[in-house]
């Protein structure tokens, strides 16, 4: 499958318009793809996403659910089972855990433990995102522990383009796919084809080429790295290169170690906590696979390791920013 | 149940309950829906504490702490000429028997097996219930699905899973069901639509109403039977569940195997509830039922109306079967007499064994003789044993099975863009 189709006709559309427009071109493809979740259908989504798909496409495809995260998920579970292509929205990702061994025991394990008979191939997706002035119950960043769970598929797209071209992946995909989305992003605007596309999982993205310092994100941290990387090439005369994981699971390790293989320098940037985090893993891989490439440790940026903060001020600090960005990097050299 | 008196062993046990035998599911009075609850004698052994009024033959020391009558009104014909039943041919009773029979065997097998050290982590046998799944599974047909919780070798046998590769899945061998993955617990068999084996307490209630969900989606007309035991009642995801169930109008039966003991604690000790736990039911305006589950004749007779429900309505049913379990709730269970005597287990082993119950019945009916129970016997004991021998011979997975069977497209390179496995032959 081509990463990218020569796209002629690109057109600008916020984060959450492509997501949308994944969802309803995955019902129009496959009769058994249902949207399912709280206020999905008749209330157009919590934020949006789902706008207009009941409308259109009525009860059977685009179904509310209760405030019930371990029923309708596990429900999704057992239908796919059979063949449907549950497609259940979180409306946090924060309310995973009341799901948790539906999310992490059924969905991960089923396949395993029936010696491959079964196959889950249901999305859930939503927004995993700190930084919205919620405090700490809506604000986690489970992406991590969902990777430590073999069985389980990781995506968490940073741009329109990603988020729906691995969306429609995702609803293809026969294992179980979490889409990890960000409800800072759902407005960002960015070019997006006219035409069908759909991005493999497990295939990186180098979003910006450079030869001094490798920066690895995943999510808005990518977004983040893409606009410290300007400052540091225009004030500092660091060229930097940004390699945005895409999915953390499939993990493409190729990508990120040609790209440290060639610039000596590896810095994993992430809006999740840094204990057990993403980052730790990747830095693992680089050590193990890059060791005598490298001219420094590899460095890491997390969010400050504590839950996430109120108060908005200081929780724009927690997470990190394009400034703290610069600092990490800069202290590198 | 706050100030329950913990000496009442088992005060639920066939007592409170009296069902109206060959009424089954007479409709509620409000919500339309089905207790098959007499109420006016339910009323009388309400609330949970049963008196010990000595009503009749009173036993020895510990007996008289528990229910003296709590056979009272069994009638073990119960439902001998319900329809589901009637319409059994002579062949077709002695499957069931013989069911139950290779069912006890293998679970004694697996028990030998687990003693011999060759089987390893949980075995919950199935001893005492049988009747539950062999009354039950048969009663599928067409695209109707089923899934359970962990003491899942019972239905496994009744879905026509065979001896062997449920032994050797015990046994950790790659013959076995799951190749050696699952274990005890996680039995699967999804061409026979068994859809496991669940571990984790109530975990698979979800599941269940999924698929009712992916049957009712598809607009087949079947429906999904799923098994928990009383300790799941207590779980949020089996009150989820009973919810959607309700709410989404799902073809799905929740059968309720209350063998009494969700582990060691007695169902008094561990859940509340009015008369019995079915009629939790009434909460989610779901239709509900209770019955004997040592009667096959019964546990066949119940389930069909319950089936029939959601077959022809779409509609769920909270079905609770009162069965028994002799041996722990898992082999390694050495001190089940601690919460239970041994009078109890050895009354209802001696009055309400399902085995013996339908064995009795099928010699009235004419159909058994002592040789022929002799010969079922035999050869189920000369099957299990088989199977252990198949199952000892035959080789551990190797090891790059490890790492298969975690995520499809893995295990299919290069066939992305296929739909896996849909199912209802398209």
């Amino acid at each position: 499958m081509a990463e990218t189709e020569t796209a002629t006709n690109m057109r600008e559309i916020a984060y959450r318009e492509a997501v949308r427009e994944a969802l309803a071109e995955e019902i129009e493809r496959d009769e058994n793809v249902v949207i399912m979740g709280e206020e999905v259908a008749q209330y157009n989504g919590a934020y949006k996403v789902t706008e207009g798909l009941w409308k259109k496409y009525g009860d059977k495809r685009v179904v509310d659910t209760p405030i019930s995260e371990a029923g309708f998920i596990g429900m999704g579970i057992g239908a796919s089972m059979l063949g449907i292509r549950p497609v259940m929205e979180l409306m946090f990702f924060s309310f995973a855990y009341v799901a948790w061994d539906q999310i992490v025991n059924n969905a991960a394990t089923i396949r395993y433990m029936s010696g491959g008979l079964i196959n889950i191939p249901i999305v859930i997706r939503g927004p995993a995102n700190a930084g919205t002035n919620v405090g700490s119950t809506h604000s986690h960043t489970p992406e991590n522990l969902f990777a430590n769970f073999p069985g389980l598929k990781v995506v968490c797209p940073a741009t329109p383009y990603d988020a729906k071209g691995l969306m429609k992946t995702a609803i293809r995909d026969n294992d179980p796919v979490y889409v990890l989305e960000n409800t800072l992003l759902y407005g960002l605007k960015g070019p997006v084809p006219e035409e069908e596309y759909t991005i493999p999982l497990g295939l990186a993205e180098v979003k910006r080429e450079g030869t001094d310092l490798t920066i690895v994100a995943h999510g808005r941290a990518v977004l983040s790295s893409l606009k410290a990387a300007e400052i540091l090439e225009a004030e500092h005369e660091l060229s930097v290169e940004v390699v945005d994981l895409r999915s953390i699971r499939p993990l493409d390790e190729e990508t990120i170690l040609n790209s440290v293989r060639k610039t000596n320098h590896a810095l994993y940037v992430e809006e999740t906590k840094p204990f057990c985090g993403v980052g730790a893993q990747i830095s693992h891989l680089i050590q193990s696979q890059a060791f005598d490439y490298l001219d420094a440790p590899v460095a890491r940026l997390s969010a400050i390791d504590a839950p996430a903060i109120y108060s908005d001020p200081l929780e724009k600090i927690q997470l990190p920013n394009p400034q703290r960005i610069i600092q990490v990097a800069l202290g590198m050299f | 149940m706050p100030g329950m008196p913990f000496r009442i062993q088992h005060p639920t046990l066939y007592k409170r309950i009296v069902v109206s035998h060959n009424s089954v599911l007479c409709l509620g009075p409000s919500a339309g829906v089905g207790p098959s609850i007499d109420r006016k004698r339910v009323s009388s052994f309400a609330p949970s504490i049963v008196s010990p009024k000595s009503k009749t033959k009173s036993k020895k020391s510990s007996a008289s702490e528990e229910p003296e009558d709590f056979q009272e009104d069994i009638d073990l014909k119960a439902f001998q000429d319900h329809r589901v039943n009637k319409r059994l041919t002579a062949e077709e009773k002695l499957d069931l028997y013989t069911l139950m029979v290779r069912i006890r065997r293998f679970e004694e097998r697996a028990v030998r097996g687990y003693q011999q050290g060759k089987i390893g982590g949980f075995l919950h046998d199935y001893i005492g219930q049988e009747s539950v799944a062999a009354g039950s599974i048969p009663l599928m047909e067409g695209e109707d699905q089923m899934i359970t919780a962990y003491r899942d070798h019972g239905q496994a046998l009744a879905v026509g899973m065979s001896m062997k590769e449920c032994m050797a899945e015990l046994y950790g061998r790659h013959t076995g069901c799951s190749k050696g993955k699952g274990g005890s617990m996680h039995f699967f068999a999804p061409d026979k639509h068994y859809w496991g084996g669940h571990g984790i307490v109530g975990g698979q209630t979800p599941l269940g109403a999924g698929l009712a969900y992916a049957l009712k989606y598809r607009g087949i007309k079947a429906c999904a039977l799923c098994f928990l035991g009383d300790g799941a009642v207590n779980q949020g995801a089996f009150h989820e569940s009973l919810n959607l169930a309700q709410l989404f109008e799902l073809p799905v039966v929740y059968i309720i195997e209350n063998n009494g003991y969700s582990m060691g604690t007695s169902q008094d000790r561990s859940s509340t509830y009015v008369d019995c736990l079915a009629k939790r039911a009434e909460g989610y305006n779901m239709a509900w039922d209770y019955g004997n589950g040592h009667l096959l004749y019964e546990v066949r007779a119940r389930v069909l109306e319950a089936m029939e429900r959601a077959r022809k309505k779409s509609l769920p049913t909270l079905l609770e079967l009162k069965t028994y379990r002799y041996r722990g709730h898992s082999i390694a269970d050495a001190n089940f007499e601690k919460y239970r005597t041994k009078e109890e287990i050895k009354r209802i082993r001696e009055t309400l064994d399902p085995i013996m119950v339908f064995q009795n019945l099928l010699i009235e009916e004419g159909l058994l003789d002592e040789d022929k129970v002799k010969e079922i016997d035999k050869a189920a004991r000369q099957e299990a044993l088989e199977a252990a021998e198949f199952a000892d011979q035959s080789p551990y997975p190797p090891e790059e099975e490890i790492v298969t069977d975690v995520y499809w497209t893995t295990d299919n390179p290069g066939k992305h863009d296929n739909q896996g496995r849909i199912f209802f032959n398209d």
